[in-house]
């Protein structure tokens, strides 16, 4: 145990944390990496994807919502956790239909690099094939339910960045959906712009901005030069004025 | 059109969720226009009207029947709770399709989790209200009605008769609460001293958790806030509880004397009653008792003539979900919004209510704490055992001969309760519900206790001809049907789980989802956000524990498809409107 006041240690090792910060915090600004999809820096976090569940003596919390508190043990980087890290991945792969070979977002997708930083081989699980409805009215924003992962960061993004409030997630169990706050629920009647942070955050290709289809070409996009781990330790997005 | 009407006497706001049900009612379903003219005169979102339509299963977009109806799924009081399918039977008579409004608009029937009837044989909602004891007789009458249209007013009354049936009284039941009783002693020792009984009887919360009600109040009070809210948690949903229903209708001065009380320690001038849409027929009576302790000047301003203590009672009804029973998500749901459970710390005790310090309790928990001031903490503390003081009403329903209300001291042996209901060769027992603990004879030594076997009061009882699978399946469907979506590990492994068992069921399965069962099972219990995944798969560890043999038993020793691949060819039949020898696989 430490006797300073304002630290906590992960996998042993002792960082610091400030008042109010969450575990996720505290180890992103560290340079601890724990896994995460519906976490970004910058944004409110959500708690949804569970792949931050870290282990604080014998209770598993999500890094991303729990504060930090002097003198906590946790245990992030475990065969036993980024085993269930890799199952909760598989889940995702099999509730929706994920097309990575013809899917635009391919190398820059975050589901992908994660199944890739975390072995993930198969999708173990049998396939849901949910039928998800595709909404292609936006004359520059294609939002393709199918790929979503419900991570919510465009709903946060839109709320409290954009100050928009273009999206919500309606339904229950694997029946939740992203719906479009219009009354078509279309995207093309909502004030949604690509230059929107909720058009450019999507982890996945649920959301993608049409007319710039491979203009990287594989093998030169983001995961093909770096790993989830690294562009995770330093993603970050500042809050604009809100005044 | 008017449909402002307002079931909410306490107050002048319409809360959406009544709002909803009152275009649910009027027009058998929501439509976007309906969404939009609720979200202009909320002031809230549309996607948030939408979103919440869309959270609770009493809310449809598309248009029900006139006569809607609801068949209870719960292993208890579900449709297939004797030896025949009930809903198949009624839909076979009417000639509709469950899940599908008739296309002359006349009826819709489709299913429903457990609506607390379960020492009342099977039963159902029709536009909302509970109708008992069904079978094929008097299913034939109710076709009968439906094509006739005779309206539910001109319907025998005994059809909707509730008939409780309490076995053993004690501490609470043996009681009767004189209106005001508990108040007067409250005010006459003072905020701090009722707290100080509270927290010297032991009382622990009722719904199952167990947190220490005294502490709970005590923090409440402490937490700095511009409002404290005192909230009763009616939202009984967990399959095989009903006992609730109960005490609502008898022992409802009880419980807003205990939740008066509360409100004279935490400081509250506002509270609600969040109960649960499938007993809105109780509502009536509520506020009957509400007006009438109004009357009586027991709520309201100047509460028994004292200048400083003001507090009210709204009822909040919800509308078809059962995560609305935990604490965090039914303040999601008062609020307007769908229920689901919030980042917990910060807990309701602090941040509840508008993010002011509330209260939640169980019905029976406020029911307790009136008595308790009025008797005194001692006449609580006595009974039960070191870790839980007090009674336990339990809800005991399926095979036995007295299903209904028991209330016993803490620490009561399983088999003892077994033996006081009359069940004979038990199999097993599912206490707590589908959420709780599966237990086989091996185990009916044990006691009900926060120490030994926890339950909110659901009992269920299991005799040996229940086919144990068949348990596992209506289990893993209700946490299907009702996880809130809102994590990964709940929300797909709920119905990976549902999926497997089916699968296992329907003579598919093979060794190798023995231990998909165990691993997705833990996946669920450890990674899930909150308290509904953490328990939904308790039942399949316990199953797979003490009934090893109920999986194994129907597991394939040779190479079987996983799954049906001319049940696979169905939807292509149906799109090209075949169903000939050719258009089948030959199931050999």
């Amino acid at each position: 145990m430490s006797d300073n006041p304002s630290t906590i240690r992960i996998d042993g090792q002792e960082i610091p944390f400030t008042a109010g910060q969450t575990i996720m915090d505290a180890a992103l600004a560290a340079g601890i990496y724990i896994p995460h999809l519906c976490h970004y820096s910058g944004l409110p976090p959500s708690g949804n994807c569970r792949l931050c569940v870290v282990e604080n003596g014998n209770r598993s919390v999500a890094a991303c919502i729990t504060p930090a508190v002097t003198g906590q043990e946790i245990r992030n980087n475990t065969p036993e956790l980024n085993e269930a890290r890799k199952a909760i991945t598989q889940m995702l792969f099999v509730e929706g239909n994920h097309i990575c070979p013809s899917c635009e977002k391919t190398g820059n997708c975050k589901l992908q690099a994660m199944a890739y930083h975390l072995g993930m081989l198969d999708d173990h699980f049998p396939q849901f094939y949910q039928r998800r409805e595709l909404d292609a009215s936006h004359p520059e924003i294609l939002l393709d339910r199918s790929r979503c992962i419900l991570c919510d960061l465009c709903v946060r993004a839109s709320r409290d960045m954009d100050q928009k409030n273009v999206f919500a997630i309606a339904g229950r169990g694997t029946d939740a959906h992203l719906i479009v706050n219009t009354p078509s629920g279309k995207l093309a009647d909502s004030t949604m712009a690509v230059t929107d942070l909720a058009a450019n955050i999507c982890p996945v290709g649920a959301i993608l901005i049409k007319e710039i289809g491979y203009e990287v070409p594989i093998g030169q996009r983001i995961y093909d030069q770096q790993t989830i781990r690294e562009t995770g330790l330093q993603e970050h997005v500042d809050r604009k004025n809100d005044d | 059109m008017d449909i402002s009407h307002s079931h909410n006497s306490g107050s002048p706001h319409q809360h959406i969720l009544h709002r909803l049900h009152a275009l649910q009612q009027q027009f058998r379903h929501i439509s976007p226009h309906a969404m939009q003219r609720t979200a202009a005169e909320f002031n809230i979102s549309l996607s948030q009207v939408a979103a919440v339509v869309a959270f609770y299963s009493f809310f449809s977009t598309q248009p029900r029947g006139r006569f809607d109806i609801l068949f209870s799924n719960c292993t208890s009081c579900g449709y297939l709770s004797g030896d025949q399918d009930l809903m198949q039977m009624l839909c076979q008579l009417l000639q509709v399709t469950p899940g599908k409004t008739r296309a002359d608009g006349l009826i819709s029937i489709s299913e429903t989790s457990c609506i607390g009837m379960c020492d009342q044989g099977a039963s159902l909602l029709i536009n909302g209200l509970p109708v008992t004891a069904l079978n094929a007789e008097k299913l034939t009458q109710i076709a009968q009605r439906i094509t006739t249209e005779s309206p539910l007013t001109d319907w025998p009354t005994e059809w909707f008769a509730v008939h409780d049936r309490i076995y053993r009284r004690d501490l609470l039941l043996m009681e009767q609460h004189a209106p005001g009783s508990a108040l007067q002693t409250a005010l006459a020792q003072g905020a701090d001293q009722t707290l100080a009984v509270i927290q010297q009887s032991g009382l622990r919360g009722r719904g199952g958790a167990g947190f220490d009600t005294g502490k709970k109040w005590q923090l409440c009070r402490a937490a700095p806030g511009d409002a404290h809210y005192v909230v009763c948690n009616a939202d009984e949903g967990e399959p095989g509880t009903f006992k609730d229903r109960l005490l609502l209708r008898d022992h409802t001065d009880a419980m807003v004397e205990g939740m008066t009380t509360c409100a004279l320690v935490i400081g509250a001038k506002q509270g609600f009653v969040y109960l649960r849409g499938e007993y809105r027929y109780l509502l009536p009576h509520l506020h009957a008792v509400l007006d009438q302790r109004r009357n009586q000047g027991l709520l309201g301003q100047h509460i028994l003539g004292y200048e400083n203590f003001e507090f009210d009672i709204d009822i909040v009804v919800g509308a078809g979900a059962y995560i609305c029973g935990e604490e965090s998500a039914l303040i999601e749901s008062l609020e307007g919004k769908p229920g689901i459970p919030r980042i917990r710390p910060p807990f309701p005790v602090t941040h509840g209510y508008l993010g002011q310090p509330t209260i939640v309790n169980n019905v029976e928990t406020f029911i307790a704490a009136a008595h308790i001031i009025t008797h005194g903490s001692v006449w609580f503390y006595s009974i039960g055992t070191e870790q839980s003081r007090g009674t336990k009403i339990l809800s005991i329903s399926g095979d036995c001969e007295k299903p209904g209300i028991y209330e016993y001291p803490f620490g009561v042996c399983i088999r003892q309760v077994l033996d006081d209901c009359g069940a004979q060769n038990v199999q097993a027992v599912q206490i707590g519900g589908p959420a709780g603990k599966l237990l086989g004879a091996a185990e009916f030594n044990r006691a009900i206790s926060f120490e030994d076997i926890s339950t909110g009061g659901s009992f269920l009882v299991f005799d040996q001809q229940r086919n144990l699978l068949a348990i596992h399946r209506n289990f893993a469907h209700f946490f299907a049907h009702e996880s809130c979506g809102f994590c990964t590990p709940c929300r797909v492994g709920t119905r990976l789980l549902k999926n497997n068992l089916d699968k296992i069921a329907e003579g598919r399965g093979t060794a190798h989802d023995i231990e998909e069962l165990k691993q997705l099972s833990h996946l669920i219990q450890h990674q899930s956000h909150c308290g509904l995944g953490h328990t939904a798969a308790h039942h399949v560890l316990d199953g797979l524990q003490h009934f090893p043999h109920t999986f194994s038993a129907p597991l394939q020793p040779h190479f079987t498809a996983q799954f049906d691949l001319d049940q696979a060819l169905e939807s292509a039949r149906q799109a090209t409107h075949r169903n000939d020898a050719a258009a089948h696989l030959d199931n050999e």
